[in-house]
């Protein structure tokens, strides 16, 4: 990346300071996500205090404008969080590999089809894509909003894929493997599949991180889960108009919101960088 | 054509719109009649294309208002409000990268790299919601939301209303662009023609100006055609947080309202843009790039 720096030593510990970072990061989400499972400070659901209450010793973050505890539902925003962003990601990849090994293989004139849709598709903003499949769905719901989130994806990843595959199947080992008598099949599953892996990884971790967000600001708008799934975006909604009274709620879904996409985009960097150690030292 | 798919998969019929609870079967025929849903697909879609020809994009069911009108109302708010984001964001974006690549070993060049990763994991509306914290709620500044209902008749007033949604946009897409130029920058260091320059006596900012800049803002161009597009359509969530009536939420009432002509226009228009925006910016490539023009020529682009 960067032609100043030139010690291959400090570039190395750099990266690995990415990665144990955004680890760190993802895995105290990962953890606190775990734990609203076993057990929360208080009911979610219910209220504990009186309405916007400031942060005490009872309540680390106050209390929202029912009096529920506000830390209880940043912690169960992790895990909607989670899910949104695994469930995303998993669809995405799912339809965009299929399809984008099948455009690779395809007649010229079906890919030519392909790629041409997969290109205005992607011209779209994932919200936009994300909030016409909301409205199509009769009720909005959290799976609604991971099965939109998934589709807008999928386009962006099965056109990665399309290019990487072709790529790969472009080379003298491909021919070599199918002379000795591997099907198709077996080409994509030993060869194709494995060499594409490090790169769509790293596009997994970024696509993680634009699902979080992007779900977020759906339930910003009031297109994401109803009410009693906590999600930060909502959580932030409902902080906006109490931004004078209770500042501490309009500040704390958002951090947790950073810190989660921030520890995927490092992981992200610290991932390319495994795959690809040579990125970066020459030009 | 994707737009007309997508939109027939919006369930329910869009008659339903027009009709009271407890409508009888006459009612519910005559007003499929008037939308036009009881013809067979591809003549819906065939009237579809027709209108779209033409520019007639059909009334609103809720207002009973031309669509076309209420988005040209509503256009003086998003665009403006988009145009001037974007110019906040290169205003910001394209000496700050530059700096950053070339400065890169110094404190402040590692810093503005740091701050625009974080620019990239901040949601918009987020962004919006601490500007309103700050500038209106804390300072007193500026207005929270809401536009001047008399709009551009009273200047001042607009653009002091567009102030923190500017800001909002500008700071985002600045961040997420700032990388951009910044890798472009550092490809033009470490190019065989700065250094050839370099060697025949420019000092390092003239041979970055005369050599760097055009060189480097050939891949931008494109980034910015795609940004500007993304920002016209992702008005919508930054409109929300300041009450801003512009096209980002026309779409957004008129999806909770079922208003089918009313989401089929403004998506209609969007698109158009969307696309008038990256043929302007492939044109701007070619006008920079010499090389790009002769392969157009050349017939094989």
């Amino acid at each position: 990346m960067s032609p100043v720096e030139t010690s291959v030593s400090t570039r190395g510990q750099r990266h690995s300071l990415a990665l144990t970072v955004g680890l760190a990061l993802v895995g105290i989400n990962v953890l606190v996500a775990v734990l609203t499972l076993l057990w929360t400070p208080y009911d979610p659901l219910n209220a504990s205090g009186g309405r916007l209450e400031a942060p005490s010793l009872l309540h680390w973050l106050g209390t929202d404008r029912l009096g529920r505890d506000l830390l209880t539902q940043l912690m169960i925003g992790a895990r909607t969080a989670l899910l949104v962003g695994t469930g995303a990601v998993a669809i995405g990849a799912a339809i965009g590999v299929s399809l984008g090994v099948l455009a690779a293989f395809a007649t010229r004139l079906a890919d030519d089809v392909m790629a041409a849709t997969l290109d205005i598709l992607i011209a779209f903003p994932t919200l936009l894509l994300a909030m016409l499949v909301v409205a199509a769905s009769d009720s909005a719901s959290l799976w609604t909003a991971i099965l939109a989130l998934g589709l807008a994806i999928s386009a962006i990843v099965a056109r990665l894929t399309r290019i990487l595959a072709k790529r790969v199947l472009r080379q003298d080992y491909i021919v070599a493997s199918r002379t000795s008598g591997t099907s198709w099949a077996g080409v994509v599953l030993r060869h194709v599949l494995p060499n594409i892996w490090p790169t769509l990884s790293v596009n997994f971790a970024l696509q993680f991180g634009l699902a979080v967000i992007a779900e977020a600001s759906l339930s910003y708008l009031g297109l994401g889960a109803p009410p009693p799934n906590a999600s930060w975006g909502r959580l932030l909604q409902e902080a906006q108009g109490t931004v004078y009274t209770a500042p501490i709620g309009a500040i704390a879904p958002g951090i947790a919101l950073v810190a989660l996409v921030i520890g995927m985009n490092l992981l992200a960097d610290g991932l390319r960088d495994i795959a690809d150690p040579t990125r970066g030292r020459s030009r | 054509m994707v737009l007309f798919v997508l939109l027939r998969l919006l369930p329910g019929d869009p008659a339903n719109a027009l009709l009271s609870v407890g409508a009888d079967a006459a009612q519910i025929e005559k007003a499929r009649e008037q939308v036009g849903s009881n013809l067979p697909l591809w003549q819906q879609f065939l009237r579809f294309a027709g209108s779209l020809a033409r520019f007639d994009l059909g009334t609103s069911f809720v207002s009973g208002k031309p669509v076309i009108e209420e988005i040209l109302a509503r256009l003086t708010v998003t665009v403006p409000l988009a145009l001037m984001g974007f110019l906040l964001a290169v205003l910001v974006a394209v000496p700050l990268g530059i700096l950053s690549a070339v400065k890169a070993n110094r404190w402040y060049g590692g810093l503005i790299s740091t701050v625009s990763q974080l620019g990239i994991a901040i949601p918009v509306f987020w962004v919006g919601i601490l500007l309103v914290t700050v500038f209106a709620v804390t300072f007193r500044l500026f207005p929270s939301g809401g536009f001047p209902r008399r709009g551009w008749q009273n200047e001042g007033q607009a653009f002091y209303a567009l102030a923190l949604p500017v800001m909002t946009i500008g700071l985002v897409m600045g961040a997420s662009l700032l990388r951009y130029v910044r890798s472009a920058t550092q490809d033009v260091l470490g190019s065989d023609y700065l250094r050839t320059a370099r060697a025949l006596g420019a000092s390092f900012p003239q041979a970055l100006v005369r050599h760097g800049i055009l060189n480097g803002a050939v891949p931008i161009v494109s980034i910015l055609g795609i940004e500007l597009a993304t920002t016209l359509l992702g008005a919508v969530v930054v409109e929300r947080v300041f009450a801003l009536p512009g096209l980002g939420s026309m779409l957004l009432l008129a999806i909770e309202q079922r208003d089918y002509p009313n989401v089929q226009g403004v998506l209609f228009i969007s698109t158009l843009l969307v696309l008038l925006i990256g043929f302007a910016a492939d044109l701007t490539q070619r006008l920079i790039d010499p090389r790009l023009r002769e392969r157009a020529v050349g017939g094989n682009a």
